[in-house]
């Protein structure tokens, strides 16, 4: 049964995938990519990944296509017919897919539980870590104790995105009242949002801090707080969004994210330990384990939601000014 | 027919991964390549969760009665990568929007006459 399933879903991603190729319209191919994320979302589901499922729904399906949409609102949303297309992508395409396939074929079977990947490190992952790190969540206990280092850079490369798209597009604020933004005579929008937006925000608060236990986590928790305040800028608009939350704010916020998860490192050296090592943080080993995790966890939450809000309004505020001219 | 069963989901996800391959190299759009890109990182990842997934095995959370479970480090490596993707997204896609701005165009073959190909 679960073959099965796996297979429909395969199945329609590769349609997804196809149709993509073929659509000039680009508006349909940036919503097929949403759906191509959701997709995979269940896929990664089926495959027993969901905290990965979590984020990729998130992620991929919300964020995503959001910032694609504000960048077609500026490019124009109709491929031009390419007019010299040739046959030498298609053939680089075969040559590179049949040589893959070729390397799938020296890959241990799919799912068998003997299979290197599962040997060495994970073994020790799964019957360790719920008595080192105390967590029932092993997924969050290798992010965010045993792979502490390497969340930490990957948050710093998530922050210097933001520095990235903000020195490129900036976020440009119009001083005069200029034609009103959003969807400002929508009335029932209106209504529904502000019912839906506490409710999101909530949710994210128990993605933030249930993560240890199940799904969840900063990364994930942090999307869904800017997809809430996304939300409230797409339907009141940019002015009232900027009114709530400061873009400034926005980016020392992130700042401070990245400088708390590394300001745990800091002190656990300072208490005797190595980098990141949150024994020190506690007389109880397990106990400064939830401590640390929870400190990093929110490092990252504040993070995430602060730079994906930052490129939000980047983008936003480039589509509003190119609508008033 | 085992055959097929222990490489089935190995296979599809390499012709996922060569459609937004071909995407990339193909479409003459900018827009339209990154959504290439993304997909052919949405496929990665697939290919990396497969690796993990034990068969009878579950989401590896600590439950009663539960002995196999599922390698928790692809999905670790894979959920970061997920986070890191979209942001390395947004800046292919503000330099699009730049690029939009300076050239007025984002189609591939209209730089080549204004002398500007990338």
């Amino acid at each position: 049964m679960a073959e099965f399933i796996d297979l429909v879903l395969l199945a329609m991603l590769a349609i997804t995938a196809l149709r993509v190729i073929f659509l000039k319209d680009l508006f349909a191919v940036v919503m097929l990519f949403g759906i191509y994320s959701f997709l995979s979302a269940l896929i990664f589901v089926s495959l027993d990944a969901v905290d990965v499922a979590f984020t990729e729904a998130s992620v991929g399906a919300g964020i995503s296509t959001v910032l694609m949409l504000g960048t077609l609102a500026l490019t124009g949303r109709k491929e031009k017919k390419n007019e010299n297309a040739s046959i030498l992508p298609l053939l680089v395409v075969g040559v590179t897919g049949a040589a893959l396939i070729y390397g799938t074929l020296d890959m241990p079977p799919f799912g068998h539980p003997d299979n290197p990947i599962h040997e060495h490190v994970a073994p020790r992952y799964i019957e360790e870590s719920p008595k080192e790190v105390g967590l029932p969540n092993m997924v969050t206990s290798v992010l965010a104790s045993y792979r502490g280092f390497d969340t930490l850079g990957e948050t710093v490369v998530v922050f210097s995105a933001m520095i990235g798209v903000l020195a490129l597009l900036g976020v440009v604020r119009r001083e005069e009242s200029a034609p009103e933004s959003g969807l400002q005579s929508h009335r029932v929008l209106h209504v529904v949002a502000k019912l839906i937006i506490p409710l999101i925000i909530l949710f994210a608060l128990y993605v933030q801090f249930h993560g240890d236990f199940g799904p969840g986590g900063g990364f994930q928790a942090g999307v869904i707080a800017a997809a809430a305040f996304i939300l409230y800028a797409l339907v009141f608009g940019l002015p009232m969004a900027f009114a709530v939350v400061e873009p400034k704010f926005l980016e020392k916020m992130a700042a401070f994210g990245v400088l708390l998860y590394a300001s745990v490192g800091v002190y656990s050296m300072l208490k005797g330990g190595h980098f990141l090592d949150y024994n020190q943080l506690a007389a109880d080993p397990v106990a400064g384990q939830h401590y640390g995790i929870i400190i990093i966890e929110l490092g990252v939450g504040i993070t995430v939601f602060a730079v994906m809000l930052s490129i939000f309004y980047a983008f936003g505020s480039q589509a509003e000014r190119s609508n008033v001219q | 027919m085992n055959f097929i069963f222990d490489y089935y989901n190995y296979w599809i996800v390499v012709f996922l991964m060569m459609a937004g391959f071909y995407i990339v190299i193909s479409a003459g759009n900018l827009v339209k390549k990154v959504v290439g890109l993304s997909i052919f990182q949405t496929s990665v990842f697939m290919l990396y969760i497969s690796m993990g997934k034990v068969s009878g095995g579950t989401a590896p959370i600590v439950a009663e009665g539960v002995t196999q479970y599922s390698n928790p480090l692809p999905h670790v490596l894979i959920l970061t990568a997920i986070v890191v993707g979209v942001a390395t997204t947004a800046v292919g896609l503000s330099l699009i929007v730049r690029i939009k701005r300076a050239y007025g165009t984002v189609e591939e073959n209209e730089f080549e006459d204004k002398d500007d190909a990338i």
